[in-house]
């Protein structure tokens, strides 16, 4: 039936955990494929933070030591900054063209389509953060390339973007969504920047691991719990 | 294939459908018109679990809504006044993304296949954001289609489209229903739906308020009967 519309069949036959990651993997492969043609996202959270290192460079004029204290700070501060800008886009490029819809009408579990957005999302991040630690090394003459402040980088940036992802599932619904997400954003991940924030600090300054063990600790832990909550609560949240 | 029985859905203290009873058999092409407001996408929202029922019972193909939603979701094609497609992305990866999304076998052959039906062939590789509304519309039935689906549920379809895309469209949705497929379309065309459909439902008052078959009554006495029926 080469000119038919098809025989009508009942897809899926396949087993359900090789679907679920089939669905997980569609949705990075889109949204990779997608930014790649129009480097919308990445662009706009590249330069907003290079902005806003170069504006607390410019504000802040610091001596070697308290840079070496604050730098931590800024540093989340840019990510989190960043990693919002990135988050509201993500979302609102499902929401344009009822693509959302389009993706939740697909068969599959839909923590599926949270984890293949969670997925993207952190690699957008990661990328966006393996650019401008260098660059924020080179401009604030402060040594950032220490193995444990990679783990520490990456349990704070999963806890930002699980609870980004789910909250700008719920943010994208309203007409004010590029307001609504930071505020509904930073207070929950109030504990996921401050850990970090003192984490990172820790690595930094050459403190021993169980001097800042604790918020390692509370970064592994609110990264378990929010994975959890997202999961059980993203079908409700993208549900009229 | 349809059975929806005491349906009702508010929203907040809102009630749109009030009760509604609606039944479609196997391979039956439905049209359902109605005014703004009446809860023609509200019902299509419902039967593809998109929005939950405040009330009443719902069942595609015997699995029961939403409980047994993503079996359902398997065997429903959806197409919508919004094209439901990437822009940023070209025809080929759109399909060859919802199907996998859908698990569609040989997906090389099959969007070959779609892209010929909905004569979209040409387009292939390029960016859907470049298309025009009707190309758009066409890539959306293709995608609706993709997955073979038994139920093929189209939400105004014909918006924004020139006469020739509308045209096309009609071809399209014709032999979507020769094959066989059962198929339900909201639509404010009155005439269309009339010549389209082998049964046009009015929803009016948050129920289905009169069912008439094809060759029942004549264009000018289906258009009266809506203005009574709609106008109260």
């Amino acid at each position: 039936m080469a000119e038919g519309v098809g025989a009508v069949s009942r897809v899926g036959p396949r087993g359900a955990v090789g679907g679920y990651l089939r669905a997980v993997g569609a949705i990075v492969w889109k949204d990779i494929a997608a930014e790649l043609r129009s480097r919308e996202l990445l662009g706009s959270m590249l330069v907003f933070a290079l902005l806003v290192i170069l504006i607390f460079n410019f504000a802040l004029e610091l001596d070697l030591r308290t840079r070496q204290t604050v730098t931590s700070g800024v540093l989340w501060v840019t990510f989190a900054f960043a990693g919002t800008l990135g988050l509201n886009r993500s979302m609102a490029i499902e929401k344009d063209r009822g693509c959302l819809d389009g993706l939740l009408l697909a068969p599959v579990d839909r923590s599926a389509i949270f984890f293949g957005k969670v997925l993207s999302n952190l690699l957008f991040m990661i990328i966006v953060e393996t650019i401008i630690l260098p660059l924020y090394s080179l401009l604030y003459n402060v040594n950032l390339f220490h193995p444990g402040l990679i783990a520490v980088i990456l349990l704070g940036s999963i806890g930002y973007v699980v609870v980004g992802t789910l909250l700008s599932a719920m943010a994208v619904q309203a007409r004010t969504r590029d307001i609504l997400l930071p505020i509904l954003l930073f207070p929950v991940v109030l504990p996921v920047l401050v850990a970090a924030v003192r984490a990172t600090t820790g690595v930094l300054q050459g403190l021993p691991l169980e001097d800042y063990q604790a918020w390692l600790n509370l970064l592994i832990a609110y990264d378990v719990i929010f994975l959890g909550v997202a999961i059980v609560s993203f079908d409700y949240v993208v549900e009229e | 294939m349809i059975e929806v029985r005491g349906l009702v859905k508010a929203f907040g203290v809102k009630p749109v459908l009030r009760g509604l009873d609606f039944q479609v058999a196997e391979g039956e092409f439905v049209a359902v018109v109605g005014p703004n407001g009446a809860g023609k996408t509200t019902l299509l929202r419902i039967l593809t679990s998109m929005a939950r029922p405040t009330m009443g019972e719902v069942r595609i193909a015997g699995l029961q809504l939403p409980r047994q939603s993503g079996a359902a979701r398997k065997i429903l094609g959806v197409v919508s006044h919004q094209p439901l497609l990437y822009g940023d992305l070209t025809a080929d990866q759109n399909l060859r993304f919802f199907g996998r999304m859908y698990g569609v076998s040989n997906l090389d052959d099959r969007i070959s296949e779609v892209l010929s039906i909905v004569r979209m062939s040409a387009r292939r590789y390029d960016l859907v954001r470049d298309y025009s509304r009707g190309m758009q519309q066409r890539l959306a039935i293709g995608r609706g289609i993709l997955h073979r689906p038994e139920l093929l549920l189209f939400d105004e379809p014909h918006t924004g489209l020139d006469p020739d895309a509308a045209d096309m469209l009609d071809d399209l949705l014709i032999r979507v229903a020769d094959e066989g497929r059962t198929v339900v379309m909201t639509s404010h065309d009155l005439t269309r739906a009339g010549e389209l459909a082998s049964r046009v439902d009015i929803l009016s008052g948050g129920k289905i308020a009169r069912s008439i078959k094809r060759g029942e009554l004549d264009r000018g006495e289906l258009n009266q009967l809506y203005y009574e029926v709609t106008r109260g």
